[in-house]
């Protein structure tokens, strides 16, 4: 019997690894130094701490410690890159390009853009989640000046073709960026080779502390920003206020560990996966939501038909999971990403995401297996629609009365 | 999200779960919901020749508020005319169990599976007009 309750939501956030929080803890008691201070030893062992990390988080994508800007995170950096490229480049041009399926932190970032009277093309991605080449081309336009694609779906785990859409846009001058919260210790990423300008990393999806997180910002060619945040000038002008070392330590060191452990981890993490959806595969009437090569191992994103998602939740009570189910949020809308996959809506509501990591075992995935399959088994013999189904009644062919026009309440 | 000791109650224990044979004549049944909008009730209701209702049985697809709600209406119509059920408002639901905000709708979707039961029942049998309708869209009501 493994330990409960089990942690499947590894995307949602992870835990700090040990080895990252004991390097932390000095840094908060005795090196408690402002890295800023320039004319004693306390801040020359802060700021020599903060130049490690800085190293280190840069090794883990191919890049320049010089290219590293601290941040809050990657809500922050996605904010400073996009808000922070448009504004400088808002003489040359106000069209920027995102996918529908971006986190909402990049897409509620774009709504505050065209507010401010940037024009914003949201494209739509194919079934399988992943942007279509010659879609993402033909939606460029001569005044072009930015565009964002993730890395890493956080929903579905899907993985872009960021080297092929870098290349798109550096051969039309068009800045790149690229939300990678979700990629860094999961896909090789190597800034000397992949044509991406700016590039958002989070630490504590990588075994790193909440609260901490970077922006890469290309030097050659160079890349210019408007700050956002002002009063100090700290990292270059980009974004003042004093370092958080404590958390700045704890990002390098996690993607040091990272760096060194992301081949082999990743490996034992899809075996992990596959033995999870081997272990579900045999329910009847399951669909797995989003392309399953082209996604990281972590991730398996599964709708359960006639089986809304956050009952499942409350009956595997014992299992950590996420689900794009509207229950889960006040809005009362499944979620945008599945929709956009074209899902009926209510197999959005019948889905759950289910993430892996780094501290996942066999006996933890065997666990959940059994309880999914008792859960699913009583929740559908508690469902009208399993009943109808069993009947051999189409769902789908049902006129029913709540049913309400597409666009009419879920606009995003 | 926490949730009463009467919800989860209801949720893990629920009452009267199942359906009738379609072909009882005594049988009525009220579909209220949609699956597009993440909750189906499907209410039913037995009733005698003496017009109160003898037994209840539900199915619900839906989250945990939405099966707690029609676990509780089949416990509660049980023994009452229909005229009694239909007095049952969703706002005695939603204090029974306690829901949050975001899932008074939840009790409203139960309310109306009641509606409809009763008017199921008076269709079939010829007994005055079906009652008034008021389905619930996919958007909170808070």
């Amino acid at each position: 019997m493994p330990k409960l309750p089990i942690y499947l939501d590894y995307s949602a956030t992870t835990p700090v690894d040990p080895r990252v929080a004991a390097k932390m803890i000095p840094y908060l008691t005795e090196e408690f130094g402002n890295p800023a201070s320039r004319s004693h030893p306390f801040g020359w062992k802060a700021e020599q701490a903060v130049e490690e990390a800085r190293a280190e988080v840069a090794a883990l994508i191919g890049a320049d410690a010089k290219e590293i800007v601290w941040t809050s995170g990657a809500t922050e950096s996605n904010n400073l890159a996009l808000k922070g490229a448009a504004h400088f480049l808002r003489g040359k041009g106000r069209h920027l390009i995102t996918l529908s399926t971006e986190h909402k932190a990049v897409l509620d970032v774009m709504r505050e853009l065209e507010r401010e009277g940037f024009d914003v093309t949201y494209l739509d991605v194919a079934a399988n989640g992943l942007i279509d080449q010659e879609r993402f081309v033909a939606a460029l336009r001569p005044d072009t000046i930015l565009a964002s694609v993730m890395s890493v779906n956080n929903e579905i785990g899907v993985i872009q073709d960021i080297a092929a859409l870098g290349d798109i846009c550096r051969a039309r001058g068009v800045l790149f960026h690229v939300d990678a919260a979700q990629a860094t210790g999961k896909v090789d990423i190597d800034l000397s080779r992949l044509k991406v300008d700016l590039m958002s990393l989070s630490a504590h999806k990588t075994y790193g502390p909440k609260g901490v997180g970077a922006l890469y910002v290309r030097r050659k060619p160079r890349v210019r920003l408007e700050a956002q945040i002002h009063g100090g000038g700290h990292e270059r002008g980009m974004r003042s206020g004093t370092l958080a070392t404590h958390q700045i330590v704890g990002m390098g060191e996690a993607f040091r560990i990272a760096r060194l452990s992301m081949a082999a981890e990743n490996e034992g993490i899809r075996s992990l996966r596959d033995r999870l959806l081997t272990g579900l595969s045999d329910l009847d009437a399951v669909t797995i939501n989003g392309d399953l090569e082209r996604r990281v191992p972590h991730n398996l994103n599964i709708s359960f038909n006639f089986v809304e998602g956050e009952s499942l939740m409350m009956s595997i009570k014992d299992i950590a999971v996420s689900s794009g189910s509207a229950c889960t949020s006040a809005s009362l809308e499944p979620s945008y990403v599945l929709r956009a996959l074209g899902l009926p809506d209510e197999l959005a509501h019948s889905s759950i995401r289910f993430t892996l990591g780094r501290w996942t075992t066999a006996e933890e995935v065997d666990f959940a297996i059994k309880q999914i399959k008792e859960s699913i088994g009583r929740l559908r013999e508690m469902s009208p629609l399993w009943e109808m189904h069993q009947d051999g009644i189409d769902v789908n062919s049902v006129q029913w009365a709540a049913t309400d026009k597409p666009g009419e309440h879920h606009g995003l | 999200m926490g949730y009463s000791e009467k919800l989860l109650d209801h949720y893990e224990k629920p009452r009267n779960v199942g359906s009738f044979a379609k072909d009882d004549d005594s049988v009525a049944t009220g579909i209220v919901g949609a699956p597009a909008c993440g909750d189906v009730m499907k209410l039913q209701i037995k009733v005698g020749k003496n017009g109160v209702i003898e037994d209840a049985k539900f199915k619900t697809y839906g989250c945990g508020s939405a099966i707690a709600s029609s676990s509780l209406v089949t416990e509660w119509i049980k023994g009452k005319t229909l005229d009694q059920a239909l007095e049952i408002k969703n706002a005695s639901i939603a204090t029974e169990l306690a829901l949050p905000p975001v899932k008074i709708h939840c009790s409203v979707l139960a309310e109306d599976a009641i509606k409809a039961a009763v008017a199921d029942y008076r269709a079939k049998h010829g007994s005055g007009q079906s009652t008034e309708k008021s389905y619930p869209m996919c958007e909170p009501l808070v």
